[in-house]
Parts: structure tokens; C-alpha cells; sequence
């Protein structure tokens, strides 16, 4: 299959701080994979580097072979083929359910109204929540707005979808809501990059697992080989501390 | 909710609504002092000669003072914009520009710049793009002048309310594949201006109650006339309490409403 994102010797500073510390990490398409490690350790940095939140200091991304550094690289082109869920949902609140999910498609794919309405209300109904189209975020429970946002990035058509933490912020009883429309995508064969601590949902959508820890990729596996038999002391570690319960 | 009903009277919902006292304590006294102020004032304009002939040269300035404000507003708003979005710009140079605009105006007093603006500035200018001086009209000048000088305060209004929305807006929004400028435009200022918009109600009564500093550069709107009317009769009472008035009368007005849309925003927020 083809390579979907290349990481290459990615390293990001904040000010003196070295937030990751040489990543190299290769993701074909259609594949889901699931990063998870200890706060702190950069894997929400490196989530955010593939679709250039930050700007890595040294190191490279390629999506699709496109070098996302290059000052060529049309970074809005890039964007519009990554989708991106936050763990604060960051709907629009000004807007509908069903604006939030046409707005991106009407400037940035230049869709005309009735197309972009149809493809919106197509992935509200995918995500489960039709019914809320008029709705603003403000009148949506947790998990509802979540969805929304899946939907929103969804309606792009894009061919990567990237979940940082996206059930973090999420009562419990929200969280499944939004992991099955997670399950689904990838079962479709989405290209997927989570970072969670959703160990069950890792285990049923993952095809392999990346640990990182300290700024760099500690171990990649396949979450059976990973749950059962971690190679590294600091996987076991972290490992026994959120699979106790 | 489950449980056996409360005593009414204990609960905070009954007192605001139910006890008479407490309605009476949040009574607003002022209104009825202000509305009194003005009745009377209403009252002396239609029976008493003196002050009816003050009214009648007076009133006609109304148009020109509502005229520099909404002119002068309408200006500021655009210059305000451009100096918020001035401020926090990612380019060194216009941010520098932005903030010496700003800081130049806030450091002088307002009547100061009314008077630079209109007669070395715009003049200046004007003559630079072969102008002729004469051709700009002292109306025009005060309007340029008060969008100027608003312009800057505004531009601190825009700054602060395009910082109020939380960072994650503008991530979504790019993140979507919208440039800078989209975002901008659709997600992040239709919440900004939303934030702001009584504090931008606020400015537009100043101004209005400022416009009358452009009675300096003889422009005959409201406090203009009276002065005129209060040299060529010598009724300086009457002259004065007139425009006492209708400025109050007008600047109550739109705190009323201001009030009133403010809650209403607070309402839509829940």
C-alpha cells in the first residue's frame, strides 16, 4: 500500500524545550494507528506537526510525498485533504450543526450551497445527529458536538483523519457515542492517526500502536503484542499503570 | 428534581419576584430623576418664550451633530479595524504602525487633535494629493477628525475582542484548509464584533456627546448654535439647558437600548 504520511527525524522546540526529539514514523493508507504514552511525551505535537499546527523545527512531513516545509507546499491544499478533531470539539459557535459542516466546503472546496447542504447533512446523518442540523453547538451535549466536528472534517472529503485526545473532554457516558463513529471510520478503511487512552477502542480499530515517551517513539506494535508482551521496561511501566482497572 | 417542595419563602427565586421590598430596593430611582429632568425640560420649551426661541435656533444643529457622529463613527469603525487587526499582525512593520497610531492619539488630548487634525493635518494632506485646501469642507474635517481619533480607541476594542476568542477557532478553522484570512473573516470576527458590540454601543454615545467639539472648528451643529444663540441674546441659561437636553435625551435613549440589547445578548448566551 502506499505511504500515506512519512515522518522524517521530526524534532520540535517550545523555547528551550525539546518536545520531540527525532520521530521517524511511516503510515500507509488506510491504516489506523494509535499513539498513546504519558502526558508530556509529544504525541500530541507530533499529531500536530502533520498538519502543520506547529511548525517542526527540523525534520520533515510528506503527505502523499507533498514536503509540507517546502515554502511551495500550498499548506491549505494540504489541509483540506487532513481532517482534525480536537479534544475541545473548537465547533464554531456562531453556526449551526449544519453550518459548521457546509462553511469549510463552501471556501475551501468552493462547493455551491445546495451541494455543500447535501454532502453536510449526509455526514450528520453518517455521525448519527440529523436531527440537530439547526441546532448551535451551545444547545448539543458533549459527545453530540463531537460528533459534529467529526462530521465537519468528514464533509472535506479528506484522506487522512487525525484525533487528538478526542474523548478526553467527554463525560463517560458520551465517550462511546463518539468512539463507534470512530470504529466505523476506520473500518472503512480511513486513514487514521489517534492519539487516546482508549485502550479498548486501540484494541478493536488499531493496526499498530506507537508508545512514545520522552519526545520519542519508545516502541510500534500491534496492540496484542503490545498489551501482552511490551518489549521495553517504560511500555510496561505505563502499560500497568492505565491497564489496572 | 426529586424531594418534598421547599417553602416558597425561603427560596431566592420567591423573594426577587414576590416581596414587594426588594423590587422597590432595585427601583430605578435615576430613571424616574432623569425623566423628571426632562419632562420639565419639555414642558418649559413649549410654555416659556425665552427658552421656546433658544429651542427653535437650537434645534435644527440636531442634524448636523447626528451627521459628524454617524459620519465620524462609520469612519472609525473601518480605521478601527485596521488598527486591531494592525495590532496583533504577525508583520513587524504594520504592527509598529499600528501601535504609534494608537499610542499617538491616546497620549493627546481630544480636543488638541480636533484642532491639529483639521487645520495642519488634513491640510497637509490634502495638498500633497493637489487638493485645494479651501475645497474640504469644515464638516468633513471634523468628521475626519473624530473617525481619527476613535479610530484608535476602537482599534483596542477590536484587538481585545478578536484575543477573546480562544485560540482553538482559528486552529479549527485552518485546520479546514481556510487561509488566515477566511478564518478571520467568518469564524473569528462574527464572534469578536458579537463580544464587543456594546462596548462599540458605549463609543457611539461618546462620540456623540465629542461631536460636540467640533463647535471649535465652527461647525454649526448643536453646541455651536448655542453658543451662537447665547452671544447674540445673552439667555446663556437658556441657551445651555437646551442642549443640555437634547444631548441627554439622546445619549438616554441609546443607553436604554444598549442596555436592553445587552441583556438580550446575555440571554442568547445561555
Amino acid at each position: 500500500m502506499n505511504d500515506m504520511i512519512v515522518i522524517k527525524d521530526l524534532h520540535k522546540y517550545f523555547g528551550h524545550i525539546e518536545a520531540v526529539k527525532g520521530v521517524d514514523l511511516t503510515i500507509r493508507q488506510g491504516e489506523v494507528v494509535i499513539v498513546i504514552g504519558p502526558s508530556g511525551s509529544g504525541k500530541s505535537t507530533v499529531l500536530r506537526c502533520i498538519n502543520h499546527l506547529e511548525t517542526p523545527t527540523s525534520g520533515g512531513i510528506y503527505i502523499e510525498g507533498v514536503h509540507l516545509e517546502d515554502k511551495k507546499t500550498d499548506i491549505n491544499a494540504v489541509r483540506a485533504e487532513v481532517g482534525m478533531v480536537f479534544q475541545q470539539f473548537n465547533l464554531f459557535p456562531h453556526l449551526t450543526a449544519l453550518e459548521n459542516v457546509t462553511i469549510a466546503q463552501r471556501l475551501v472546496r468552493k462547493r455551491d450551497k445546495a451541494e455543500a447542504e447535501r454532502i453536510g447533512m449526509a455526514q450528520l446523518e453518517r455521525v448519527g445527529i440529523p436531527e440537530k442540523a439547526n441546532a448551535y453547538p451551545r444547545q448539543l451535549s458533549g459527545g453530540q458536538q463531537q460528533r459534529v466536528a467529526i462530521a465537519r472534517s468528514l464533509a472535506m472529503n479528506p484522506k487522512i483523519m487525525l484525533f487528538d485526545e478526542p474523548t478526553s473532554a467527554l463525560d463517560p457516558e458520551m465517550i462511546k457515542e463518539v468512539l463507534d463513529v470512530m470504529l466505523d471510520l476506520a473500518k472503512e478503511g480511513m486513514t487514521m492517526v489517534v492519539v487516546t487512552h482508549e485502550m479498548g477502542f486501540a484494541r478493536a480499530a488499531a493496526d499498530r500502536m506507537v508508545f512514545m515517551d520522552g519526545g520519542q517513539v519508545v516502541e510500534i506494535a500491534s496492540p496484542e503484542e503490545l498489551y501482552n508482551n511490551p518489549q521495553h521496561q517504560r511500555t510496561k511501566l505505563f502499560l500497568s499503570k492505565i491497564l489496572t482497572h | 428534581m426529586a424531594g418534598p417542595e421547599v417553602t416558597p419563602s425561603f427560596s431566592t427565586d420567591s423573594r426577587n419576584r414576590n416581596e414587594p421590598f426588594v423590587a422597590w430596593r432595585e427601583f430605578p430611582w435615576w430613571l424616574v430623576a432623569i425623566f423628571i429632568f426632562l419632562g420639565v425640560m419639555t414642558y418649559l420649551i413649549l410654555t416659556d418664550e425665552e427658552i421656546n426661541q433658544a429651542f427653535v435656533f437650537i434645534f435644527p444643529g440636531i442634524t448636523t451633530t447626528l451627521y459628524l457622529t454617524l459620519g465620524g463613527f462609520g469612519l472609525a469603525l473601518v480605521f478601527g479595524l485596521l488598527a486591531g487587526l494592525g495590532r496583533i499582525s504577525q508583520n513587524r512593520l504594520i504592527r509598529n504602525i499600528a501601535i504609534t497610531y494608537v499610542e499617538f492619539i491616546r497620549g493627546v488630548p481630544t480636543l488638541v487633535l480636533i484642532l491639529t487634525l483639521a487645520f495642519v493635518i488634513v491640510p497637509a494632506v490634502s495638498a500633497s494629493f493637489g487638493i485645494d485646501n479651501r475645497d474640504v469642507s469644515i464638516e468633513l474635517r471634523a468628521i475626519l477628525a473624530l473617525a481619527i481619533i476613535y479610530g484608535a480607541f476602537l482599534a483596542e476594542i477590536f484587538r481585545a475582542g478578536i484575543e477573546s476568542i480562544s485560540k482553538g477557532q482559528m486552529e479549527a478553522a485552518r485546520s479546514l484548509g481556510m487561509t488566515t484570512r477566511q478564518a478571520m473573516q467568518y469564524i473569528i470576527l462574527p464572534q469578536a464584533i458579537r463580544n464587543i458590540s456594546p462596548a462599540l454601543g458605549n463609543d457611539f454615545i461618546a462620540m456623540l456627546k465629542d461631536s460636540s467639539l467640533a463647535s471649535v472648528l465652527a461647525v454649526r451643529e448643536l453646541t455651536q448654535r448655542s453658543r451662537l444663540h447665547a452671544g447674540s441674546t445673552f439667555r446663556f441659561p437658556e441657551a445651555y439647558l437646551v442642549i443640555v437636553f437634547l444631548y441627554l435625551a439622546m445619549t438616554i435613549t441609546l443607553s436604554l437600548l444598549l442596555r436592553w440589547y445587552e441583556r438580550r445578548l446575555r440571554v442568547g448566551e445561555r
